[in-house]
C-alpha cells in the first residue's frame, strides 16, 4: 500500500485533518479524502481554472498542488462562501445575473472573483478580466461572468 | 418594429412576451453558485475502481493479438476487459430508433478503424495505476492503409473503413446509399441561366470541449441492480444502450443523472455508461469510467466535417432559378448520429429561399478519422454556412447587395418549398431588413418595402410541371436493419465489392449476442431495451431466430406511416 500522510489544515474556517496519498493533489484530496465536492476537475493540467481554491487568501489550481502543502494552511472553498442561509454577495450577484449555466466552471469563477475582491473591492472591469483569466467557461459566456463581478463588487458593504 | 408570429404553439406561450428584457432565475441557479449541484463525479464510493483504456495508435489495424497478461499482473490492477467480456460487442446508437445496423465494438477485437479507438479497459485502485497498467497491454498490429477524406473514401480500391458498410457508405432503410432530393429540373434551369456561380465549402470537425469530460460512476446495488451515475445527456438513450450491450434488462439499472457539466451534443453517445457497469458486474465494486481532458479532445466524438459543393443557376435580376448540392458528411470510423445528421441537413435544403429547381444528392461517409456525433445544430449548421457564403457568392456575381439578393429570394408565406410543404410564418425578410438597418446598409425602395406576407403562393406555390428522377444510389441485398424483427441485424454482402479491391480480405465480425459474463439470471431476449409500442406485437419475447430462417413477417395492421428514420412502416 502507498505511504499515506496526514495533513491538517483549515477548510472554510473548521480545522480538519485527513490522509493524503503520497503524490495526491490537493483536488482529488479535498473531494475524495475530506469530501468536499465543490472544488471541480476539468483538465488536470492547471489549463480551465475549475478547480480553483484559495490557500491563505490567494487563488490555486487545487489539481497542480500537492495536498501535503496545505499542512497548517488555510483553504477556502464554494462550500464556505454562504454566510449559513445567506448567500455571499458573488453567489447573490452570480444568481441574479444569469452567470451560470451549466454550473460546472462556477465554484472555480466564484473563488478566483473572491480571491479578487478581498484584496481588491472595487476591481475595475479590466482587473476583473485578468482575475478569472485561467478560469474557462464553455456554455455561459463570460459577459454575464463579469458583470455579475462588478455587480457583487458595487453591492458589498465595506468590510 | 418587431411584430410576433405565433401560429405555432399560440396556446402555449402568453400574448405579453414579459420575459424578454427581465432578469430570470434559472431554477437550478442556487445548485450552481453553492456546488451543491450533484454532477456524477461528486459522489464518494467506499472501494471505487477506475477504468482507462488501451487505444489504437493507429488511424486503421488488424487486431492480431491482445495480450493482457502483463498488465493484469501490475501493482493494482484487479481486472483488464476485453471485446470478449462485453455481452453484445457491437452496437450503433440509433439502433434505439431501429435505424441502422450495429457497426461499432464497444472494444475493438479483429481491428481498429481509428486513432484512440479503445482495445482493452483496464480497471484498477486508482486512476495513475490504471494508466500505468493500460500501457502494458501489448496489442500486435497490422497496420491497413487509411482513409481520411470523405470523397476518397468513395474513390473505387479505398480502404473498407466498416466493415458492416464495404462501400464506405450508410445505407439507409437498406436500399439507398445516400439521402437525395428531386425538384423541378435543374438541368434546364442551368442551359437558361444568366450566371452560373460554383462553390465547394469545408467545414472542420469541432469538439464539444464541456469543461467537465464524459464519465460514469457504476456500482452493485440491491436486488441485483446496478446504479449507474452518469453526466449523459440522453439519460434513457444511455440507459437502453447500456441494457443492449449488457444484455440486461434495464430495469436492473438505475440511472442517476440530469446534472451535466456541459454537454454540446457530446455526451449522447453513451460510451462510458456500458463499460462501467460491466466493471462494476465483474469485480462487485464501484467503478468510475472517465475520459481525461486528452482523451475528451481526441476521442470524444466532434461534430463531423461536411464538404459541400453547390451550384446555382441564376437570372441576371438576381432570382436563383435552380441549386445543386453535392454534400459529404464525415461520419468518421462509425455512424454514432452521423446518419441521422445526413437527414436533418437535406430536410433543410436549399435554405430559406424559393428556389423552383433542386437537387440534391448528401452521403453519409466513413473514413477513419474520430467518430463524429451531435453538437449544436450538427447537420445544419454545416450546410448553412455553405449556403450563406454561396449567397454572398451569388451577389457578387450579378453585382446585387447581398442583404438585397436574400429578400429577393427569401421564403413567403405561402410559397411552396423543395419538400413539397407550404412555407408558413416566414420572417427571413423582416430579418434582413431588421440586420441591414443595424448594420447600416442602405436598401433598395423595393427591399424595405418587401414582406413576409406578401408576393408568395399563387404561381410560386405551385409545384414544378415536371421532376428529374434517377435511380442513382439505390443499392440491394443490405438489410434494413430493423431490430422490429427480431432477426438480429444479419451481415449484408459486400455489394460493389469489386470497387474494393485492394483492400484486405475481412471478417465481419460477428453479430451474435454472446453469453453475457455474468450470464444474466434468466434467459434473457436480446430485446432492444427501449422497445416502443410500434414494435410490441413484434414479440418482445420473441426468442432471437437464426438470421437465415426470418420467421414470418409480424402481421401489422395500422395505417402505414412514413418517418424520415424508419422509413414506411405500420402502426
Amino acid at each position: 500500500m502507498m505511504a499515506r500522510k496526514p495533513v491538517t489544515f483549515t477548510l472554510n474556517g473548521s480545522e480538519r485533518a485527513a490522509f493524503a496519498a503520497d503524490g495526491q493533489n490537493l483536488l482529488q484530496f479535498l473531494r475524495q479524502e475530506v469530501g468536499d465536492m465543490t472544488p471541480k476537475f476539468g483538465c488536470g493540467q492547471g489549463g480551465c481554472g475549475a478547480c480553483t481554491v484559495l490557500v491563505d487568501g490567494a487563488p490555486h489550481l487545487s489539481c497542480l498542488m500537492l495536498a501535503e502543502a496545505v499542512q497548517g494552511r488555510r483553504v477556502e472553498t464554494v462550500a464556505g462562501l454562504a454566510r449559513g442561509a445567506t448567500p455571499h454577495p458573488l453567489q447573490e450577484a452570480f444568481m441574479e445575473h444569469f452567470a451560470a449555466q451549466c454550473g460546472y466552471c462556477t465554484p472555480g469563477m466564484l473563488m478566483a472573483a473572491k480571491a479578487l475582491l478581498d484584496r481588491t473591492p472595487r476591481p475595475t472591469r479590466d482587473e476583473v478580466i485578468e482575475a478569472i483569466g485561467g478560469n474557462l467557461c464553455r456554455c455561459t459566456g463570460y459577459a454575464p461572468i463579469i458583470d455579475a463581478i462588478l455587480a457583487a463588487a458595487n453591492r458589498r458593504t465595506p468590510a | 418594429m418587431i411584430e410576433f408570429r405565433k401560429e405555432f404553439f399560440a396556446d402555449e406561450r402568453d400574448d405579453d412576451l414579459a420575459t424578454i428584457g427581465q432578469r430570470v432565475r434559472r431554477q437550478d441557479i442556487l445548485g450552481h453558485v453553492t456546488g451543491r449541484s450533484p454532477f456524477y463525479d461528486d459522489h464518494r464510493f467506499e472501494g471505487l475502481l477506475h477504468i482507462r483504456c488501451a487505444r489504437s495508435p493507429h488511424h486503421h489495424a488488424r487486431i492480431r493479438r491482445i495480450d493482457t497478461a502483463a498488465a493484469e499482473r501490475m501493482p493494482g490492477v484487479v481486472r483488464v476487459l476485453t471485446g470478449r467480456d462485453v455481452p453484445r460487442n457491437l452496437n450503433t446508437l440509433l439502433s434505439l430508433l431501429d435505424f441502422g445496423l450495429d457497426d461499432e465494438p464497444i472494444l475493438a477485437e479483429t481491428k481498429v478503424a481509428y486513432r484512440g479507438e479503445p482495445v482493452a479497459a483496464v480497471i484498477a485502485e486508482t486512476e495513475a495505476l490504471a494508466r500505468d497498467a493500460v500501457a502494458a497491454v501489448r496489442v500486435e498490429y497490422e497496420e491497413l492503409p487509411h482513409v481520411l477524406d470523405p470523397e476518397e473514401a468513395l474513390k473505387p480500391g479505398a480502404p473498407v473503413v466498416c466493415d458492416v458498410y464495404p462501400t464506405n457508405r450508410f445505407i439507409y432503410h437498406g436500399k439507398y446509399d445516400h439521402q437525395k432530393l428531386r425538384y423541378g429540373d435543374v438541368e434546364a434551369a442551368f442551359a437558361r441561366a444568366d450566371h452560373i456561380v460554383e462553390g465547394r465549402y469545408q467545414m472542420s470537425p469541432i469538439e464539444q470541449a464541456p469543461i467537465e469530460t464524459c464519465g460514469a460512476i457504476a456500482a452493485p446495488e440491491v436486488n441485483d441492480r446496478y446504479v449507474c451515475f452518469t453526466g449523459t445527456q440522453g439519460l434513457f438513450f444511455s440507459l437502453g444502450t447500456a441494457a443492449k450491450v449488457l444484455q440486461m434488462p434495464s430495469s436492473r439499472l438505475h440511472f442517476v443523472g440530469g446534472t451535466v457539466g456541459g454537454g454540446f451534443g457530446g455526451k449522447v453517445d453513451s460510451v462510458h455508461e456500458p463499460i462501467a457497469i460491466l466493471g462494476a458486474m465483474l469485480t462487485g465494486r464501484p467503478c468510475k469510467f472517465a475520459w481525461d481532458r486528452e482523451e475528451e479532445m481526441q476521442v470524444g466524438a466532434p461534430r463531423g466535417a461536411e464538404r459541400w459543393y453547390l451550384k446555382d443557376a441564376v437570372a441576371r435580376d438576381g432570382r436563383i432559378l435552380a441549386r445543386k448540392f453535392t454534400g459529404y458528411f464525415d461520419a468518421g470510423a462509425y455512424t454514432r448520429l452521423s446518419s441521422y445528421a445526413v437527414i436533418k441537413a437535406v430536410g433543410h435544403l436549399p435554405g430559406p429561399y424559393t428556389i423552383p429547381n433542386v437537387h440534391a444528392d448528401v452521403h453519409c461517409v466513413y473514413t477513419n478519422r474520430t467518430p463524429s456525433t451531435a453538437m449544436r445544430g450538427f447537420g445544419i449548421t454545416g450546410v448553412d454556412f455553405a449556403i450563406e457564403c454561396h449567397m454572398d457568392k451569388v451577389a457578387e456575381a450579378v453585382g446585387m447587395n447581398p442583404v438585397e439578393l436574400r429578400i429577393l429570394n427569401a421564403y413567403r408565406d405561402g410559397d411552396m418549398k423543395a419538400h413539397r410543404r407550404e412555407a408558413k410564418n416566414c420572417a427571413l425578410v423582416e430579418c434582413c431588413q431588421v440586420v441591414a438597418e443595424k448594420a447600416g446598409v442602405t436598401l433598395s425602395p423595393e427591399a424595405r418595402a418587401a414582406s413576409s406576407r406578401t408576393g408568395g403562393g399563387g404561381e410560386r406555390a405551385r409545384l414544378p410541371a415536371f421532376t428529374r428522377t434517377d435511380q442513382d444510389g439505390r443499392v440491394e441485398g443490405f438489410d434494413t436493419g430493423s431490430y422490429a424483427r427480431k432477426t438480429g441485424s444479419a451481415p449484408p454482402p459486400r455489394s460493389e465489392s469489386t470497387r474494393h479491391t485492394t483492400a484486405a480480405p475481412q471478417t465481419t465480425p460477428s453479430s451474435q449476442p454472446r453469453p453475457a459474463a455474468p450470464p444474466p439470471r434468466a434467459p434473457q431476449p436480446p430485446a432492444p431495451p427501449l422497445a416502443s409500442g410500434q414494435r410490441a406485437d413484434a414479440g418482445g419475447s420473441m426468442p432471437p431466430a437464426d438470421a437465415a430462417s426470418p420467421p414470418a413477417a409480424p402481421r401489422r395492421t395500422g395505417a402505414l406511416r412514413f418517418s424520415s428514420l424508419s422509413g414506411f412502416r405500420r402502426r
